[in-house]
């Protein structure tokens, strides 16, 4: 008698305890399904909106599948010579400011990840401290006029290009990475520190060269801020800054010429501005959301390094 | 005495070699310091010449007489701000953006890794991580522009669901002050969600399995267990974050906001660092612009210290 009772106790409590289990379960995988679709779909719905026929996009016949295909607001948007300035300038930026912010960040990264350079701790500290203190954006702005950078693509290509955050990412991945013992046996053959760089620690270091390069190449695309600050040629704008002229400031104008068509006319130059704008978003995006997932791993690792110091 | 003396010279001598190790070191790696160069120069010029910049804040500057030659003002700068009638509506945006945003968006990343922790299919997971790091890879002024495509008052999305539920389906919902916290907030929680939870992850893989497995044995279930195991692990990661998060309260993101204001939405959505955009760039008030900007860095700096101090004492990690 008293085993049977102990044994359905036992059932008892195991049977409780997978049910909660699986309650849990399936709350955790409600919410994460809710998270992915609410993430998902704005994107979804723009790049299907961009593909539709004006007139369904804006009377919100359809929510999911695409009606009335049509490429209008690609042909409109490419027609936009802003567009093509836009895009030049940002690859331009965008290459050379990578190219300079990585060089810069792999040197001094490397120079402060060797523990015997006398002073670096020092250099570290006044690095990190800029992280949280900073002068401040009129004190740049003033320093960058001072400095006669206003109005250059010099500019846009240097400034925000090395980040203190980056230099530590690749310090820490270095000093974990690369060992001492390695140095000195370089050197006993006669290796100096420039070769060994070159040599040794460049293709030991290609995962982290290969998240700097994405990191810094990621936030000069989207940049748009400095150009706000310090251009006033037009010629010299990045995409971002069309971008925000066709997005933001568009509206003022389809006013001003709703007044001078008729009716019909403003409403249907509305809905063509709208599927534009749906255009718009996929064009200055698609360069990032489609080689974003096939090197999703290095933002990731990017992180990791990041948060073992920070 | 002699022994003192015999100690002394020991000391010096030692201090000596030390020395002479030193500069052995310097000759050795002088390439290096030549590698630090590039870096050192550009945060001299865009970092540090800035924070010297900084005195024009207690100064009256002119652009002919450059930082240090403008005339000292004491404080009137700040004073002015003070008595602005603006400050105490600017000041108010200011918090209740970077308040609301704390509160709200410090959580998603810590909840989404832990459900995202308890799936077993690699591929299903792999699908959700690479959707919600997505956003973050927008552009602000491409996020703010679907904000501004998809809340409009009457042709978008939202407001078709929402007709559709009975509402006008006209709210203009960049354009009603009230509603620019919520549109700035959750729009941030959408585009930060994932690449915040990434941390958190990582932290998760570090928990030691033979604790859930004690664990089991003493008849937890997966709850209790996530309650009792994986969150004390994953704790410290989070003071870090919540330390972090402090650090930039007062430091709203200020292009998003920048590109979310509007006529209509102004009396939320000033903010200092705005605020402080428009009168130096579009005013050219560089010294009383320099001054918010100070003080608003000055009072996130402290807020940032006194964080890190409280949150080092309760969980033994902190920033510094």
């Amino acid at each position: 008698m008293g085993k049977m009772k102990v044994k359905t106790d036992r059932t008892n409590k195991i049977n409780s305890r997978s049910w909660d289990d699986i309650v849990y379960t399936w709350i955790t995988r409600i919410f994460l399904i809710i998270m992915v679709a609410v993430t998902l779909y704005p994107v979804y719905f723009v790049v299907v909106a961009s593909f539709s026929s004006p007139m369904y996009v804006n009377n919100g016949t359809f929510l999911i599948f695409p009606k009335g295909f049509t490429l209008k607001g690609y042909t409109e948007v490419f027609r936009d010579e802003r567009i093509w300035i836009g895009y030049g300038n940002t690859i331009l930026y965008t290459v050379c400011g990578t190219i300079f912010g990585t060089a810069v960040t792999l040197l001094a990264g490397y120079a402060l990840s060797r523990k015997d350079l006398p002073g670096r701790s020092v250099i570290m500290k006044l690095m990190v401290f800029t992280m949280y203190f900073s002068g401040g954006m009129i004190p740049f702005y003033l320093i960058v006029k001072g400095l006669g950078l206003l109005d250059t693509r010099f500019s846009m290509i240097i400034l925000g290009s090395l980040s203190v955050y980056n230099i530590i990412v690749v310090r820490s991945f270095m000093a974990s990475n690369i060992p001492d013992e390695l140095f000195d046996a370089a050197t006993i053959d006669g290796c100096g520190n420039g070769r060994f760089f070159m040599q040794i620690v460049v293709p030991l270091s290609k995962a982290v060269i290969a998240v700097i390069v994405l990191y810094i190449a990621v936030s000069k695309w989207n940049s748009y801020f400095n150009a706000l600050l310090f251009l006033s040629d037009t010629d010299k704008y990045p995409l971002q800054v069309f971008l925000r002229q066709i997005l933001l400031a568009g509206e003022a104008m389809l006013n001003d010429t709703e007044t001078l068509l008729d009716q019909q006319a403003a409403a249907e130059l509305r809905n063509m501005a709208m599927v534009v704008k749906y255009s718009v978003i996929v064009v200055a995006t698609a360069p990032i959301i489609c080689v974003y997932p096939f090197i999703q791993k290095y933002f990731v690792k990017g992180v990791m390094i990041g948060s073992v110091k920070g | 005495m002699k022994m003192m003396k015999r100690k002394s010279a020991v000391s010096r001598e030692l201090a000596a070699t030390h020395r002479s190790q030193t500069l052995r070191l310097i000759k050795r790696n002088w390439l290096l310091y030549v590698f630090l160069i590039p870096a050192v120069v550009y945060i001299i010029l865009f970092e540090y010449a800035p924070l010297y910049g900084l005195q024009i804040a207690f100064k009256n500057y002119s652009f002919a007489k450059g930082f240090s030659g403008s005339k000292w003002v004491g404080l009137k700068w700040f004073e002015t701000f003070f008595n602005t009638p603006r400050f105490w509506d600017i000041l108010k945006n200011t918090l209740r953006v970077s308040v609301y945003s704390m509160i709200v968006s410090f959580p998603f990343p810590i909840i989404l890794a832990l459900c995202m922790n308890n799936v077993t299919r690699t591929k299903w997971k792999r699908f959700a991580q690479t959707v919600t790091y997505m956003p973050h890879f927008i552009s602000t002024v491409v996020l703010v522009g679907m904000m501004s495509v998809m809340f409009a008052p009457k042709s978008g999305v939202i407001n078709t669901v929402l007709s559709w539920l009975g509402g006008s389906g006209s709210t203009y919902f960049m354009g009603k002050a009230e509603y620019f916290p919520h549109m700035y907030v959750w729009s941030g929680v959408w585009q930060g969600m994932g690449w915040g939870s990434i941390i958190y992850m990582a932290a998760l893989a570090g928990v030691d399995p033979s604790l859930h497995e004690a664990a089991m044995i003493d008849g937890a279930n997966k709850f209790q267990r996530v309650l009792h195991v994986d969150l004390p692990t994953i704790m410290p990661t989070v003071a870090i974050m919540l330390i972090m998060n402090c650090g930039k309260l007062l430091n709203v993101g200020y292009e998003k906001v920048y590109l979310m204001q509007n006529d209509l939405n102004m009396t939320y959505a000033e903010v200092i660092s705005t605020y402080v955009y428009k009168m130096g760039l579009g005013n050219q008030r560089y010294s009383y612009s320099t001054a918010i900007g100070l003080f608003n860095n000055v009072v996130s700096f402290i807020f940032l210290i006194i964080v890190n101090k409280i949150v080092k004492k309760l969980s033994g990690s902190g920033l510094w």
